[in-house]
């Protein structure tokens, strides 16, 4: 018989004290894997999204509301620009390239993105099946779109106002599946793209009348809108400059991802910080649980670890026993507390819905895991420091003197 | 087997406990096969001259040789695993675990002495005490008979060659007493094992039978709380032997130079 099976079985002679124990320690160790596994998807989910875009310009508002709807694609723009001003923009000799974004309709609450095919190089993004769009009305599919509506290339679809469902349908103006991307692990991959031509196509259409004029569709034409603009610098050092030339100097606003992003992290940190804080109470408790259970343990079996030395057991032995309970409950509760953080987490992302985000959801293992089983240990280990001092010392004269 | 020589012990903490000064103990010679008979009020240092045969502590004066091992001369792991090969112990309070079933129970033996378990080794020494059937049953499922049988089987599975039970009768009636003391001299003689029986009962002394040429058939070996005179000693050993029969107590008187009997350089008792 092995020491750990020993312990094991020593262990589960306890079976109501053993599970509290294991649940109180697992119940600490599933709030730390919940935060470990929200600010991992999150930060993985911000890195993938933000990265190469320097700064997103858009209409007057709130800039994080900016990065979040433009970026990020979890929040309502706040407003749209002039087409005219961002071609300004675009001579500027600090910007290397401007990616258009028009936002306004969603296809079963898949947002529509007007945007260029530039968009679809900047997330490195292969297609799976057919290509870019070569005319407005053209539409190419993220892979969960494409997965969860059904869709396959040829297929036609008619988008709705709004950037949720249920918005009036624009049923005179199909849009036709020419291509399908390959899954990014990005925000494409929940978004179908267009032509930009394709959005002003369709809310032209839908604003004008039959008697409008050439010339009216000219006036249309020129007061043409985006809604932001994902800008990339020519060199780090227009972060400086640029964003206060259009802070100031337009009617539009520039919000860096970096910054907003920064902002928004310190933000949820606070709320983290108390999560936190009440997974280290949790964790504590059970500790202090751990101890009091090992240290009864090593009283109520005073005896039976005296006769095990008195059997030839070296004290180290018999104390090993005893720490090797601690490891087992350690053991335990980190398995059920990584999959309890992992429900938690996965019910997060079901409840808000932010699966269609990509921001939360799905089993993800990041590194930083290994804190749990670590913590769990720990903990366990600790406890355990005392009520192993003593099973080391536990006295066989006082086994041969009690009577 | 058991061979000790002004054997003294003293406590660590001497200053604390009820023993301010150092127990000595009577010599012994004990050859193998035999059995020592271990009596005495309590507090006299019976637990104490147990710990020292079993190599739990260290003689602080004298000398103590058990199996041919110099008791002194063995340190922390090598008194541990000494403790294993040779030594059998029968606890008074069996200490059974609770969470462990019989045969698991023997496991113990194998974990504690760092051997790989052998469940053929431990069916057949639940069978020769007839409790086999009984190795799947928690200790709780067992009676007070069944337990100690199953302790006893415990204690001789690596076949020591030293059998220490400690007050083995205490709480059993007549009956059961009798049959506790054969089944320990039947399974000490099966191993060819001494036997040490460290007892404040009286009836045990009786149920020991006389060896085939008359003879008594233990040696005793009687520890008492302070310094006695010699005419003290003489009495305590009739009063502990009181009920033993005849032949028994001459032997006893007249072929142990234990207890009271010891010679005079060799100190009986506790010094209090």
């Amino acid at each position: 018989m092995r020491t750990l099976a020993l312990a094991w079985r020593y262990l589960w002679a306890r079976p109501l004290g053993a599970a509290l124990n294991v649940l109180l320690l697992s119940l600490g160790l599933a709030s730390i894997t919940f935060l470990l596994l929200v600010s991992a998807q999150l930060s993985r989910a911000f890195d993938r999204d933000l990265a190469g875009i320097d700064v997103v310009v858009g209409a007057k508002g709130s800039p994080m509301q900016l990065i979040l709807s433009g970026v990020l694609h979890i929040d309502v723009p706040p407003g749209n620009i002039p087409l005219k001003a961002v071609r300004e923009l675009e001579k500027n000799p600090l910007v290397r390239q401007i990616i258009p974004i028009s936002l306004g309709d969603n296809f079963r609450a898949y947002r529509i993105v007007g945007t260029s095919p530039d968009y679809i190089t900047h997330y490195q993004a292969t297609f799976a099946q057919g290509g870019v769009w070569s005319a407005p009305m053209q539409a190419v599919l993220g892979a969960t779109v494409a997965r969860k509506l059904g869709l396959q290339l040829g297929h036609t679809f008619v988008g709705s106002h709004g950037l949720g469902g249920g918005g009036h349908s624009h049923g005179d103006n199909p849009y036709t599946v020419v291509g399908i991307l390959a899954p990014s692990a990005s925000v494409l991959d929940r978004l179908i793209l267009t032509d930009s031509a394709s959005v002003w196509k369709v809310h032209e259409d839908y604003t004008a009348s039959t008697d409008d004029s050439a010339a009216d569709r000219a006036v249309m034409e020129d007061e043409r809108e985006i809604t932001m603009a994902l800008v990339r610098y020519t060199t780090p050092m227009a972060a400086v400059s640029f964003p206060r030339y259009v802070n100031t100097s337009t009617e539009m606003q520039a919000a860096a991802p970096a910054l907003e992003i920064t902002r928004l992290l310190h933000m949820l940190g606070l709320g983290t910080d108390v999560l936190r804080a009440f997974a280290g109470v949790l964790l504590l408790t059970a500790g202090l649980s751990v101890f009091i259970a090992l240290w009864s343990a090593v009283r109520e079996r005073r005896a039976d670890l005296a006769l095990l030395r008195m059997l030839g057991a070296a004290p180290r032995k018999v104390a090993a026993l005893l720490l090797c309970e601690a490891v087992w409950l350690g053991l335990v509760a980190s398995l059920l507390g990584l999959l309890l953080g992992q429900g938690f987490a996965a019910a997060l992302g079901w409840f808000l819905r932010l699966d269609n985000s990509l921001l939360i959801g799905g089993m993800v293992w990041p590194v930083e895991l290994w804190v749990v089983p670590t913590l769990a240990l720990g903990v366990s280990v600790v406890s355990a420091l005392l009520p192993t001092l003593a099973a080391y010392r536990v006295s066989v004269l006082e086994l041969l003197q009690s009577r | 087997m058991i061979r000790t020589h002004q054997l003294a012990y003293s406590y660590p903490d001497a200053s604390q406990g009820p023993h301010s000064r150092p127990i000595t103990f009577p010599d012994v010679d004990v050859p193998q096969g035999t059995v020592l008979l271990l009596s005495g009020p309590s507090g006299c240092g019976k637990s104490t001259w147990l710990a020292l045969v079993a190599a739990l502590v260290a003689p602080s004066a004298g000398t103590l040789t058990v199996a041919g091992q110099a008791i002194g001369a063995l340190k922390n792991v090598a008194a541990d695993a000494w403790r294993a090969r040779v030594i059998g112990f029968l606890p008074q309070k069996l200490h059974l675990s609770a969470a462990l079933t019989v045969q698991q129970n023997l496991g113990l033996v194998y974990w504690a002495a760092g051997l790989p378990e052998d469940p053929a080794r431990s069916h057949a020494a639940l069978a020769a005490l007839g409790v086999d059937e009984l190795a799947q049953r928690l200790p709780n499922q067992l009676s007070g008979g069944q337990a100690q049988r199953v302790a006893l089987a415990r204690a001789v599975l690596l076949k020591p060659q030293v059998i220490l039970a400690d007050e083995p009768t205490a709480s059993l009636d007549d009956d059961a007493a009798a049959d506790a003391v054969a089944l320990l001299l039947r399974t000490a003689r099966e191993q060819g094992a001494t036997l040490v029986i460290a007892t404040h009962d009286a009836r045990v002394a009786q149920l020991i039978p006389l060896q085939n040429d008359g003879q008594i058939g233990f040696q005793p070996l009687y520890l008492v709380r302070k310094q006695l005179s010699k005419a003290e000693q003489l009495e305590f050993g009739k009063a502990a032997l009181g009920q033993a029969p005849a032949g028994h107590a001459a032997a006893a008187h007249a072929g142990s130079n234990a207890g009271p009997h010891a010679p005079a350089s060799a100190p009986p008792g506790v010094s209090a």
